[in-house]
């Protein structure tokens, strides 16, 4: 252990190195990512930004480090980016409200 | 603040910075990841397709730089140019050139800077260089130096009438992008000129008037697909402004004078050579423009490429000077190399045409 972090920015090249302990599965993982990001019905542009604004919901400071840079990489304004990033904040506080209708449902069981 | 804009407008020349010395970034080049094995020498990586000793391939492209001299002072300039600096080719150099430019098997003639078209010399060179039927005629203009001063108002119509081929920088087709690395305002005049060349007939659509863009990244990261950028800034800049251009160039900016001072200064020049060094790819180093170019620079010396003129590290050969020039002499020499030429290399590879990979 080089670190007393848990998250080290250096790791982030390291992320290559899982196939060290799991060959099979660690390749099978890079081709099925690599494919995804490929140009197809959406364009890797698009998928730049998708994968901007989930990095964001999941809070994953390897993802946001790198798809900064790609986004940044393919031209993409920080308008764009920070458009994209709210769009995944929207659907997180939405899906938390949404379960307010839950919490309604119970109250409106529960009192007489 | 206010001190930190001025510095910003003069060369690390003018700054007396340390890294305007070439031995100083060749050192920064050599020593740090790559002395202590993280990362593998230029040569080492070359070694792995039996590349090295790096050698020329049939020369195509003579590339003189006329001058440092230019109006703009962009933070990722790797000439270190502005206004303050004094290197200025003189008229004895240049007919040198137009000697060798009559005689040269080399099909692309491209004059850069600094801001060429600064060179007190440089319409009476365009006018006598253009009389030696070079099939390609390249002048890089930075596009503002058109609207800086009335004197230079008219050179849309003087590009034209000597069928010269203009390749401009444009770091990107918003605002505030392009003013952030190539200074206030810099936007705003290049979209004027870049309308001033569309109404001379420059860059439409069949026309034989070519103008290329160049685009650079502005920051510590690497050019995205040159194809996806070119569409993007076709049609942002027709959208916007009605501009028409040709072809887009995506060029790697390269760890070299003020961008290497930048890479240093932000703290991303260790991220920004692992970025280089993991998106090396043997297939660029096929076609590498110093395999094929002959740089020049205003004083007369011979250098493998523009970034070899800056890093002082003259072409290997007993033939160093345009006075003395020989083609078959040059062709015959080791290309120097070092940690910068990754930059050439990685992803699509760059030159000062754009990607190069095939």
């Amino acid at each position: 252990m080089a670190s007393n972090n848990y998250y080290d920015p250096a790791d982030l090249r390291k992320f290559g190195n899982i196939t060290e302990w799991s060959k099979e599965l660690g390749d099978k993982f890079f081709d099925y990512y690599g494919k995804v990001f490929e140009e197809g019905a959406l364009t890797a542009r698009e998928k730049a930004l998708i994968a901007l604004a989930v990095s964001h919901t999941e809070q994953c400071p390897y993802c946001i480090d790198a798809y900064t840079k790609d986004t940044l990489q393919r031209g993409i304004t920080k308008e764009e980016m920070m458009e994209a990033i709210h769009v995944g904040a929207a659907i997180k506080s939405g899906a938390t409200l949404v379960h307010g209708v839950m919490m309604m449902n119970k109250v409106n069981k529960l009192e007489m | 603040m206010l001190k930190e804009k001025k510095k910003k407008q003069q060369s690390l020349h003018k700054r007396h910075s340390d890294l305007a010395v070439a031995n100083k970034q060749l050192e920064k080049l050599s020593n740090g990841i790559f002395a202590n094995g993280e990362l593998p020498l230029f040569s080492e990586k070359i070694k792995e397709t039996d590349h090295f000793p790096l050698r020329p391939n049939k020369l195509e492209i003579l590339q003189i730089n006329v001058g440092y001299m230019c109006n703009q002072v962009c933070e990722h300039c790797h000439v270190d140019a502005g206004p303050d600096r004094k290197e200025i080719m003189t008229r004895e150099t240049m007919e040198q050139c137009l000697e060798v430019i009559r005689n040269t098997g080399a099909h692309t003639l491209d004059l850069t800077g600094g801001a060429p078209e600064m060179n007190p010399d440089f319409r009476w060179f365009v006018d006598e260089a253009s009389k030696a039927g070079i099939k390609d005629f390249i002048v890089r203009s930075n596009l503002t130096i058109i609207r800086a001063n009335k004197k230079y108002y008219d050179l849309p119509e003087f590009f034209k009438n000597h069928n010269v081929h203009v390749v401009s920088s444009m770091p990107h087709w918003t605002r505030g992008k392009t003013d952030k690395q190539r200074g206030e305002g810099v936007f705003d005049l290049s979209i004027k000129a870049l309308q001033e060349l569309n109404a001379e007939g420059y860059g439409m659509p069949d026309s034989d008037l070519r103008l290329d863009l160049v685009y650079n990244p502005s920051g510590a990261f690497l050019p995205g697909d040159q194809a996806s950028m070119e569409k993007e800034f076709k049609h942002a800049l027709l959208e916007d402004f009605g501009i028409h251009f040709h072809n887009l160039f995506a060029i790697t900016n390269l760890p070299v004078s003020r961008f290497l001072d930048y890479l240093i200064a932000s703290e991303n020049y260790e991220d920004y050579m692992y970025s280089l060094v993991e998106a090396y790819n043997p297939a660029a180093v096929k076609n590498v423009m110093c395999r094929n170019t002959i740089s020049i620079s205003w004083d007369g010396y011979l250098y493998d490429c523009d970034f070899n003129q800056m890093l002082e590290l003259k072409v290997a050969s007993k033939i160093q000077h345009i006075s003395e020039y020989n083609e078959d002499i040059l062709n015959d020499r080791k290309i120097i190399i070092s940690q910068h030429c990754y930059g050439c290399t990685a992803g699509a590879g760059s030159s000062c045409q754009g990607a190069i990979a095939d």
